[in-house]
C-alpha cells in the first residue's frame, strides 16, 4: 500500500519555524514506521534526521509523536496508524525535548534528571564474599515492572505536567527513583527520601495518567508513583 | 579539537562498561560511543548469562568450559574457554551485587534455565546453567552497568562515531573521532585504546542486530593493516521471527518450547537424538534449513524463506508471561500472534560474528606473533577465541563481563607504566585527512540504498547457513564491485550537524570490508566446522583445518594466514549430541 508519510522537519541553525514535508512510501502493511523512515533516507532524502537502532522496541532510540501519540516509531507497524492507500501518518518529535534536527531532540536534561534520582544500587549490607544477596521472587516483583524502563523518553513528552512545571523530574526519572526505592536489597527512601518527596519529585504528578498510556514497555507509571507516595508518607509516619 | 586520556574505550555496551568501571580508577578514561548509553545492542540479549553456579543442580566450570569447546567445534582456544568459565561465576554474583535484578529461584538465589549445548557430565543432559532476568537478562546488565558508571563518574562522549586509529609503529597513540552533533572531527590521543564495538550481523538481510552493528571496530584496524581472526564463522540463530529476523531467545527452549514442521514432527529427534531444541545453535539452524528444503516448512515450497513453528503455547499463559515476556510483547506486536496460544512462525536469523579482532585473554590485541601495545579488544568485536566455530547461547553475555573486566584491569595496569601518548604529525596527518574525506562525501553521489540491500542481498544467499564454493565465490565478486562502486556514493545532506547520511555511509563502508572478510575467509576454508557448513565438503577436517583464520585486508583483495589452536585441554572428537 501506499502511505504519506507527514513530518516535522525543522533545523534550528538555519530555520526560524518548523515546516512539514510529506513523502509518499510504498510499504506492506506490516512494515515498521521505521521501516518506512530508514527507506526515505536510503533512497529519497538523505537529509532526513532521525535516531534509530535495535529496531524491535529495546533500545529506546526512536521515540517520537506518531499521529500525535508518543510511539517508538520500530514498535509501530503501518497497519496500526494506517487503513487504506493514500492514509496520512503525522511524524513529530517529541515534546518537552529540544528539537536538534527534525525527529532528534536533546535528551541531555532528561538524562540528567534521571542521573539525579541516584539511579544505582546503595546496598543495605556488604555483599556476601562469592555469593548472592538473596532476594524472595515476591520482592523481585515488586520492582519487576520499573526495570523494564528503556528511557525512551515517551513519557517525558505525553506528561502534562512538565507543561505546568518546567523543573519536574518526570515520569521516567521517578520510575527510575521507584526501581531502587522498591529493592529490597538497597537501602531505599534512607537515601532517596529527599529526592522523590519534593514538590518537583512525587508531589508534582496529579494522575493525568498519560505516561502510563504511552510507555512502550507498559509499565504502570502512575502506579509506580502512587506507590512512592503512600512509601514515603508511611516512611515519614515511622511505619515503615 | 584535541582531547587527551590515558583509556579510550569505544563502544558503551556491556563490554566496553565493565571496562571503564575496571579501567577508570587507574587514569582519565572516557567511553565514546556513535549511540547514547543504554541503547547498546547489549540491551537486546535475552535469554541469559551461563555460569556453573549450581543454585538447581549440580554443575562446574570445567563441564561449562568443556561444553564451549565442544560447542565451538574444537576451534575454541582452551584455556580461554576455562578462564571464561571460571570466571563466569564471580561475574554473576558481582553483576547481582551490582543490583542486576536475577529472577529467583523459591529460596530467594538467582534463577538459572536450560540452554542449547549447556550440558552435565561432558554431554549427559541438559543442565540449568544459564542465570536469567525474566527474557531482558541483556538489557538489565547494560543498564546495571551503566547505573555503575554514573556512580563512578565515568564520562562519556555521547554520539562520537571513530573513523581512524593513529598508529606509532606497533604503538597505538590516539583515534580520530566523528562528533555527530557538530560535524567536527577530533584527535583523541591515548595511553590505551578498548574496541568494544559489536557485532556487524548488518551485513546479512535478515539479522537480529541492531542498525548500528556495523562492525566498526574491526574494520577500522583491518583498513591500518592489522589481520581479523576466524571471519568466516557467523551464526546463524535458528528461531528468529519470520522476514524480521528479530530474535526469539532460545530460553523459550530453554524453558520447553519445541520446534515443528508442517507434518506436527518434532524435526530435532532425527538430528540430535539426546539433546533435541537444545542442540547448539549452528546444528538447530541447519537442522531448519534443512527441513525448509525438504518441503517440510509451513507453507511447503521447498525455499529457504519458508518457515517452521516453535511452540511454546503449552507452557501456559502463566510461564509464558513471567519467563518470557517480552517475547510475548514481540509475538502480539509484529506477527499478532500470542505465543500462550498459537506457536511462532521462525526461520534462522544471521546473529553473531563469532570472529573479529584477535586478542589474548588479557583483551590485548595480538595475531600470536605481534603484540600491538596499547590496544585492546573485548566483547563481540573480539576473537579471544572463546566461542571457536559456533558461539554457545549465553556465552555472550559472559564473554562481555569476563573479558570486558579482564581487559579494564589490563589496561588500568598497562596505563600506569606506559610512555605519555604522542600522536605528533602522524595524528595530524590522519586528522587532515578525515577533515577531507568528510567533506568529499558531502558533495553528492549515490544514495547508500542500492549498495546496502545488494550486498545483504549476497551474503545472506551465498554465504549463508549452507554454503559452496560456487556461491561463495558469487559473493567474492559481488562484494569486490560494490567496494570498487563505492567512490560513487555520497551525502546530498551537506550540513555539519547531525549529518546521519554520512554515518551511514562510513558504516556501509565497515559493512562491505568485512563481508569481504567473511566471504574470502570461508572460501578458502575447505570444510564444515561448526557455522561454517560446506555442501562442497561436509566433514570437519582436523588434519588440515584444525587453525584459526587470520585475514588482511591489501587493497582489494584478502590475503590468508593461519594460526594454530590451543587444544591443551581436551583433545578434538566428532562432535555428536
Amino acid at each position: 500500500m501506499n502511505v504519506i508519510l507527514d513530518i516535522n522537519r525543522f533545523d534550528p541553525e538555519r530555520d526560524s519555524e518548523s515546516r512539514r514535508e510529506r513523502f509518499e512510501v510504498c510499504v506492506e502493511p506490516t512494515d515498521r514506521v521505521l521501516d518506512a523512515l530508514i527507506h526515505i533516507s536510503r533512497y529519497e532524502d538523505g537529509t532526513l534526521a532521525f535516531r534509530k537502532s535495535c529496531a524491535h522496541g529495546i533500545c529506546g532510540s526512536d521515540a517520537m509523536r506518531i499521529n500525535g501519540k508518543e510511539r517508538l516509531a520500530c514498535k509501530t507497524l503501518i497497519r496500526d496508524v494506517a487503513e487504506a492507500d493514500g492514509d496520512i501518518v503525522t511524524l513529530d518529535p517529541l515534546n518537552h525535548f529540544p528539537v536538534q534536527k527534525d525527529l532528534m531532540v536533546d535528551q541531555s536534561e532528561f538524562l540528567a534528571r534521571f542521573r539525579a534520582v541516584e539511579p544505582y544500587l546503595n546496598p543495605k549490607e556488604a555483599p556476601p564474599p562469592n555469593g548472592e544477596f538473596y532476594q524472595s521472587a515476591q520482592d523481585r516483583a515488586l520492582i519487576d515492572d520499573a526495570t523494564k524502563c528503556i528511557n525512551c523518553g515517551a513519557c517525558y513528552s505525553a506528561c502534562p505536567k512538565l507543561d505546568e512545571n518546567p523543573y519536574f523530574l518526570g515520569p521516567a526519572a521517578l520510575v527510575a527513583a521507584a526501581r531502587f526505592v522498591f529493592d529490597s536489597r538497597d537501602k531505599g527512601l534512607d537515601e532517596r527520601l529527599k529526592i522523590v518527596d519534593d514538590a518537583d519529585a512525587i508531589w508534582s504528578c496529579d494522575n493525568h495518567f498519560d505516561c502510563t498510556r504511552v510507555c512502550p514497555r507498559e509499565i504502570k507509571i502512575t502506579k509506580l508513583i502512587n506507590l512512592m507516595k503512600r512509601t514515603v508518607n508511611k516512611y515519614k509516619e515511622g511505619q515503615l | 579539537m584535541r582531547f587527551d586520556y590515558d583509556v579510550v574505550i569505544i563502544g558503551a555496551g556491556g563490554a566496553g562498561l565493565y571496562a571503564a568501571l575496571e579501567a577508570s580508577g587507574a587514569g582519565k578514561t572516557a567511553v565514546i560511543s556513535k549511540l547514547y548509553p543504554q541503547r547498546s545492542h547489549t540491551g537486546a540479549a535475552q535469554g541469559g548469562i551461563g555460569a556453573a553456579l549450581g543454585n538447581l543442580e549440580e554443575d562446574n566450570p570445567e563441564w561449562h568450559a568443556f561444553d564451549t569447546v565442544k560447542g565451538g567445534d574444537y576451534l575454541v582456544d582452551q584455556n580461554a574457554a576455562v578462564i571464561l568459565a571460571e570466571e563466569a561465576v564471580r561475574a554473576v554474583y558481582d553483576l547481582e551485587n551490582k543490583g542486576l535484578p536475577f529472577s529467583r529461584t523459591p529460596e530467594g538465589k538467582i534463577d538459572q534455565r536450560r540452554f542449547g549445548g549447556h550440558t552435565r557430565d561432558f554431554g549427559a543432559a541438559a543442565v540449568k546453567r544459564s542465570c536469567f532476568s525474566a527474557d531482558r537478562t541483556g538489557h538489565m546488565i547494560l543498564q546495571t552497568l551503566y547505573q555503575q558508571c554514573i556512580k563512578n563518574n565515568v564520562s562519556f562522549h555521547d554520539e562520537w562515531q571513530a573513523v581512524d586509529v593513529v598508529m606509532d609503529g606497533s604503538r597505538i597513540t590516539g583515534i580520530i573521532a566523528f562528533e555527530l552533533s557538530t560535524g567536527e572531527l577530533h584527535l583523541v590521543s591515548a595511553k590505551a585504546v578498548l574496541f568494544a564495538t559489536g557485532g556487524f550481523g548488518r551485513m546479512f538481510k535478515v539479522t537480529s542486530n541492531a542498525i548500528a552493528n556495523t562492525g566498526d571496530g574491526p574494520a577500522i584496524l583491518a583498513r591500518n593493516g592489522l589481520p581479523l581472526m576466524d571471519m568466516e564463522f557467523f551464526q546463524f540463530h535458528p528461531t528468529g521471527i519470520r522476514k524480521m529476523g528479530i530474535l526469539i531467545t532460545e530460553g523459550v527452549r530453554g524453558e520447553g518450547g519445541m520446534l515443528f514442521n508442517r507434518h506436527g514432527e518434532r524435526f530435532m529427534e532425527k538430528y540430535a537424538p539426546t539433546l533435541l531444541d537444545l542442540a547448539p545453535r549452528d546444528m538447530v539452524s541447519r537442522a531448519i534449513i534443512t527441513e525448509l528444503s525438504r518441503g517440510n516448512g509451513i507453507q511447503g515450497s521447498g525455499a529457504i524463506d519458508d518457515w517452521v513453528n516453535l511452540d511454546a503455547s503449552h507452557l501456559g499463559k502463566e510461564v509464558v508471561e513471567s519467563k518470557i515476556p517480552d517475547i510475548a510483547d514481540f509475538c502480539r506486536t509484529y506477527l499478532g500472534v500470542d505465543p500462550a496460544v498459537e506457536p511462532m512462525p521462525v526461520q534462522p536469523t544471521a546473529h553473531y560474528a563469532m570472529g573479529g579482532i584477535p586478542t589474548d585473554v588479557d583483551g590485548r590485541v595480538t595475531d600470536g606473533t605481534t603484540l600491538w601495545n596499547g590496544l585492546f579488544a573485548a566483547g563481540e568485536c573480539a576473537c579471544v577465541s572463546v566461542h571457536g566455530a559456533n558461539r554457545l547461547g549465553t556465552n555472550s553475555l559472559v564473554e562481555l563481563i569476563v573479558y570486558g573486566r579482564r581487559s579494564g584491569q589490563a589496561m588500568a595496569a598497562y596505563v600506569k607504566d606506559a610512555p605519555a601518548a604522542n600522536p605528533g604529525s602522524a595524528g595530524n596527518d590522519k586528522l587532515a585527512h578525515w577533515k577531507k574525506r568528510i567533506e568529499a562525501l558531502k558533495k553528492g553521489g549515490k544514495k547508500t540504498g542500492d549498495s546496502m540491500e545488494a550486498m545483504k542481498e549476497t551474503m545472506m544467499t551465498n554465504v549463508g547457513v549452507y554454503r559452496t564454493e560456487k556461491n561463495i565465490q558469487k559473493a567474492v565478486k559481488d562484494i569486490t564491485a560494490l567496494r570498487a562502486s563505492f567512490g560513487e556514493i555520497g551525502a546530498q545532506d551537506r550540513d555539519a550537524h547531525f549529518n546521519m547520511e554520512v554515518l551511514s555511509i562510513l558504516e556501509l563502508e565497515n559493512l562491505l570490508d568485512l563481508s569481504l572478510h567473511t566471504s574470502a575467509a570461508a572460501l578458502a576454508r575447505t570444510e564444515s566446522r561448526g557455522a561454517h557448513s560446506r555442501e562442497d565438503y561436509p566433514e570437519r577436517d582436523d588434519a588440515q583445518w584444525l587453525k584459526h583464520t587470520l585475514s588482511r585486508l591489501d587493497k582489494d583483495k584478502i590475503k590468508l594466514d593461519y594460526k594454530p589452536v590451543d587444544v591443551s585441554r581436551w583433545e578434538p572428537k566428532p562432535r555428536v549430541y
